[in-house]
């Protein structure tokens, strides 16, 4: 059991301690999706979607069916995942058919997206109740889109200046993050 | 499909398709716990093991394992032997366990590791697909002792525990901390771009000339 309140568990998950600049997960779109704002958004949508779900599934699995297996958490927490992906895929498919084109190959890679993963871990680790989950999903969902967006806009105008040929590319996009990053060690005060 | 002879698939690995530093997989265990040497030591081992044991199995069946369903049973390979990394560690290095913390579970997710299984270990013969995942596993240690070696060195003034300078010396305490991270790779990647201009530059000076 966990008695921090709801609001500093949101804001911790959003922005001190947020998923990709601070814990490093969900680097993969970080570096990959980031080159449109756009992209960029829809992604991070996304991304608060299947994280909600996430929580939910993980926490009603780590309740009531783990309770005397914790070993068993990795594997199941992976199967659920990676069901879960798949569910969310073929629904958006059905439903959205113009979303699903738009996100692509994005949608099923996000089984190996740390950030899912990573979630339901840390979730069970600090003993998050229901409610506590859900906030700390929504918040670790909206502080990568927020990462994802901020990133997404600082490469778009980087494409106009002029950039030495050898630093284009991932070393660039590592040093910007790296930046990112330092500014949001400011938030580390707030709580 | 390309041939390669075994001692490629070794050392592939190791420098030219290096996991980290070329092909851009692995990087949340890269960056996360990279800010001393021992824990890049003791994530590199962790990863090392599951690479190698899931390589080996997964290649040994690969005939039996069914195409439709492939990606979901090398995860379920993958999650056994993390669960196994796992217990191991928190009973041997109980220490280390404790400051990897949740990113030990996380190695499941490592995509070198998936990558390896799909690209290789799924098509080749088991003595061919430990000898890759032995190349791919040194690889990323070097990449993560690198890291932490930077990182440790730099921010804390000390290598493997060890006091490198006076007690005047003033830490960088940034690259400890999870920027510090992304700038030394971001660094070491741009060093290896400028590495790779003046290699390239002098090979066409050697065909002109």
């Amino acid at each position: 059991m966990n008695d921090q309140t709801l609001f500093s568990i949101f804001f911790s998950a959003m922005v001190v301690n947020n998923f990709t600049l601070a814990m490093f997960l969900g680097l993969c779109p970080f570096m990959g999706v980031s080159a449109r704002v756009e992209t960029a958004l829809r992604m991070g949508l996304a991304n608060i979607f299947v994280l909600v779900l996430t929580s939910l599934s993980a926490w009603v699995l780590n309740t009531y069916i783990l309770e005397n297996a914790p070993y068993l958490r990795i594997i199941s927490f992976i199967i659920v995942v990676a069901s879960l992906v798949q569910i969310v895929e073929m629904v958006v498919k059905k439903i959205a058919p113009v979303l699903f084109r738009q996100l692509g190959i994005f949608l099923p890679l996000m089984t190996t997206n740390c950030a899912i993963f990573g979630l339901a871990i840390f979730q069970t680790n600090r003993g998050y109740d229901f409610l506590q989950g859900i906030v700390f999903a929504i918040g670790a969902g909206l502080g990568l889109t927020l990462a994802l967006v901020l990133m997404a806009s600082i490469r778009e105008t980087s494409e106009l200046s002029d950039i030495p040929a050898i630093a284009k590319g991932t070393g660039l996009t590592l040093i910007i993050a790296g930046s990112l990053s330092l500014a949001f060690m400011g938030f580390a005060g707030l709580l | 499909m390309r041939t390669t002879t075994p001692s490629q698939d070794f050392i592939r690995g190791i420098w030219q398709e290096n996991p980290v530093l070329i092909q851009m997989l692995g990087l949340c265990p890269a960056l996360a716990v990279t800010n001393t040497v021992k824990n890049a030591l003791a994530m590199s081992a962790a990863t090392f093991f599951v690479l190698c044991c899931s390589s080996v199995l997964i290649s040994t069946f690969k005939s039996i394992i069914p195409k439709e369903v492939r990606i979901s049973s090398y995860i379920l390979v993958i999650a056994t032997f993390v669960t196994l990394a796992d217990m191991m560690l928190q009973a041997y290095a109980p220490v280390q366990h404790k400051e990897l913390g949740a990113f030990i579970a996380l190695i499941v997710v490592n995509c070198m590791i998936l990558g390896r299984q799909e690209a290789f270990a799924s098509r080749n013969k088991v003595y061919r697909s430990l000898l890759d995942a032995v190349g791919t596993g040194i690889g990323f240690t070097i990449a993560l002792v690198m890291m932490g070696g930077f990182r440790e060195i730099l921010g804390i003034g000390t290598f493997f525990d060890i006091p490198l300078f006076g007690p005047n010396f003033e830490p960088w305490v940034v690259m400890v901390l999870p920027a510090g991270g992304f700038l030394t790779l971001g660094f070491i990647i741009l060093g290896m771009g400028v590495y790779e201009q003046r290699k390239q530059a002098r090979q066409a000076h050697g065909e002109a000339a």
